[in-house]
C-alpha cells in the first residue's frame, strides 16, 4: 500500500553554532529549537518519512555549513533528505547532493529564472527537483480586481494566491497556482506548498490552496504550513490530493511525536509506514 | 577486496555508501573499471538509463566478467534497470542484458513519478529478503521492468503490480532504495553483505 508522508522540516539558522533550527511564527520571530543533525537524527528514529532542512540564513558565506550539516546527517540518517534555501545554480545542487541530500528545493531562484528548473531536472532528475511555493492570500471584492488570477473561494472570501520570495519578504505579483502548473510542464519533480497565511499560527493547513493546487497538478503536492494539531494531519490528507504533510514546530516542541501522528493516522485509515 | 560501489557519474553514491559503512563494511567506491576487482559489486544509481549505461560502459565488461564468476552484483534503481536490454526511457541505448525483458514507463493513473513509500510483496524467497515480510520501502521513479523470464523477487502496487526487486542466481536488484528505506533498507544490504 502506497503511504501518506509525514515530513519534519529543520529551519537551519546556519549563521549560529552547529546549524541551529529554529522556528519562525508566520515568517518573522524566531525561536531556537536544538542541533540540526541530532533532531533529524531522531526524527529518523521516530519514523519520519523524510527530512527537509530549509537553510533561513541562505547567505552566501553560510553554504559550506549546509554541507556539513547534511553530511553529518546522511551518516546515520538512511531517509530521504531534502535541502532548500540559498540554491540558485547547478553547481550549489551538486554541492549539496554530494554532500548526501536527494532532492534540493527551489523557490526564490525559479521564480527568478525557471529556466532553473528545467536545468535541475535535466541534470539530477525531476525526482531531485522540488519547487517550493509560498502563497499568501489576497482578498478580492470583486473579479476585476483579479484579471488573469485564479480565483479561489474560500470559507474567509474569495482570494486569489501570489507568491513569495526571500523566505516571505518580497511578493512577485505571480499566480501561485499557475505557477504550480508551470513548473510541472518544466519538469518539476514534486510542489512544497506552503500557506504563508497559515505558517506558524497552529490554525491548520490552508485547505482551499492545497485541495486547487494538488487537483491542478499532477505532481506529488507537500502539504505544508499552519500544522498545530492531529486532526490537521488528517484534515488535509482526507479532503485534498497531497501525498504529503510536512510541519515543524508540533514535532520541535515535542507536542506530538512523529510516531504518535502516524497511530493516530493509522487509526483514522489513513495508510502511513509505522 | 570486499565490496565495490560502482560510481558512474550518476546520483547519490555517498547514502549508498554511508548505509553500508553504516553495517559495519568498508565499502570502497570505484571510479575507474581498471580498479574494479571485489568479491561484491553494488551499482547505485539515480537518473536516466541513457546516460547510465553510457557512463557505465566502460565498466561492463568487468561486471560481466564478475557476473560469471559468481560475484554477488546488486543493482538499485537505475542500476537494476540496466540489467536489461533497453528502456523506453532512452530508445537506442543498449543494457547489459544479463536478464531478459525490458524497463518501460510506469502505466498507471496514478501520479508520476512514484515517489514515496510502498509496502513490498515478496514472491521469492530471495536471500534478501530474509527477516523481512512486507515493509514498506522507499521508490522514486517513473520506469520500470517487464521481464520476460520469472526472476521477480518483489512486486510492489501502485494502481497496478510493479516490479520491486529481481533475483537471478548472483544478480539481485531492487527497484526501491535500500539506502533511503530506513531500518528496512539497511536489513536488505546487510543480507547482502551476508551472501
Amino acid at each position: 500500500m502506497f503511504c501518506k508522508r509525514i515530513i519534519p522540516c529543520l529551519d537551519c539558522d546556519l549563521a549560529v553554532p552547529r546549524g541551529r533550527v529554529v522556528k519562525g511564527i508566520e515568517f518573522k520571530q524566531i525561536k531556537y529549537a536544538g542541533v540540526s543533525w541530532k533532531l533529524a537524527k531522531k526524527y529518523y528514529e521516530d519514523g519520519a518519512d523524510e527530512i527537509v532542512f530549509l537553510d533561513i540564513t541562505a547567505s552566501h558565506e553560510r553554504r559550506g555549513t549546509m554541507v556539513e550539516v547534511i553530511e553529518r546527517t546522511s551518516e546515520d540518517v538512511f531517509v530521504p533528505l531534502t535541502v532548500g534555501g540559498g540554491i540558485s545554480t547547478i553547481e550549489d545542487a551538486r554541492r549539496v547532493f554530494n554532500a548526501g541530500a536527494d532532492k534540493v528545493t527551489i523557490n526564490t531562484a525559479a521564480i527568478k529564472n525557471p529556466q532553473l528548473v528545467n536545468k535541475l531536472a535535466k541534470y539530477f532528475g525531476s525526482q531531485a527537483c522540488v519547487v517550493a511555493i509560498d502563497a499568501k492570500r489576497r482578498y478580492i471584492t470583486s473579479l476585476n480586481e483579479a484579471k488573469g488570477k485564479t480565483v479561489v473561494r474560500t470559507p474567509e472570501g474569495s482570494c486569489w494566491y501570489e507568491c513569495s520570495i526571500y523566505g516571505g519578504r518580497r511578493f512577485t505579483g505571480l499566480d501561485a497556482i499557475k505557477w504550480a502548473e508551470e513548473v510541472e510542464r518544466r519538469g518539476a519533480g514534486e510542489i512544497l506548498l506552503t500557506s504563508m497565511d497559515r505558517d506558524g499560527t497552529t490554525d491548520g493547513y490552508d485547505i482551499q490552496l492545497t485541495k486547487v493546487v494538488s487537483e491542478k497538478v499532477k505532481l506529488p503536492v507537500i502539504a505544508s504550513g499552519g500544522c498545530g494539531e492531529l486532526e490537521h494531519i488528517y484534515e488535509v490528507f482526507k479532503k485534498t490530493k497531497v501525498t504529503a504533510a510536512l510541519a515543524a514546530s508540533i514535532f520541535h516542541y515535542k507536542i506530538f511525536r512523529i510516531g504518535d501522528v502516524k497511530k493516530y493516522l493509522a487509526g483514522k485509515g489513513i495508510t502511513v509506514r509505522i | 577486496m570486499g565490496l565495490a560501489i560502482i560510481d558512474y557519474g550518476m546520483g547519490n553514491i555517498k547514502s549508498v555508501y554511508n548505509a553500508f559503512r553504516y553495517l559495519g563494511a568498508e565499502p570502497t567506491v570505484v571510479k575507474k573499471p581498471s580498479d574494479l576487482r571485489a568479491d561484491k559489486i553494488v551499482i547505485p544509481g539515480v537518473g536516466a538509463f541513457g546516460d547510465g549505461v553510457k557512463n557505465l560502459t566502460p565498466f561492463i565488461p568487468k561486471i560481466k566478467k564478475a557476473i560469471n564468476s559468481e560475484v554477488p552484483v546488486l543493482g538499485i534503481c537505475l542500476g537494476l534497470h540496466m540489467f536489461f536490454e533497453g528502456s523506453e526511457e532512452s530508445p537506442g541505448a543498449r543494457g547489459m542484458k544479463v536478464i531478459q525483458g525490458r524497463v518501460v514507463k510506469i502505466r498507471t493513473r496514478l501520479r508520476l513519478p512514484h515517489i514515496g513509500w510502498n509496502s513490498i510483496k515478496i514472491k521469492k524467497r530471495c536471500p534478501l529478503f530474509r527477516g523481512l515480510n512486507g515493509e514498506n520501502m522507499y521508490f522514486v521513479h517513473s520506469y520500470h521492468a517487464l521481464l520476460k523470464e520469472d526472476v521477480i523477487a518483489a512486486t510492489t502496487s501502485y494502481g497496478r503490480e510493479i516490479t520491486a526487486a529481481v533475483w537471478k542466481d548472483n544478480v539481485y536488484g531492487t527497484q526501491f532504495h535500500p539506502e533511503k528505506s530506513g531500518g528496512a533498507g539497511l536489513k536488505v544490504l546487510d543480507n547482502f553483505l551476508e551472501l
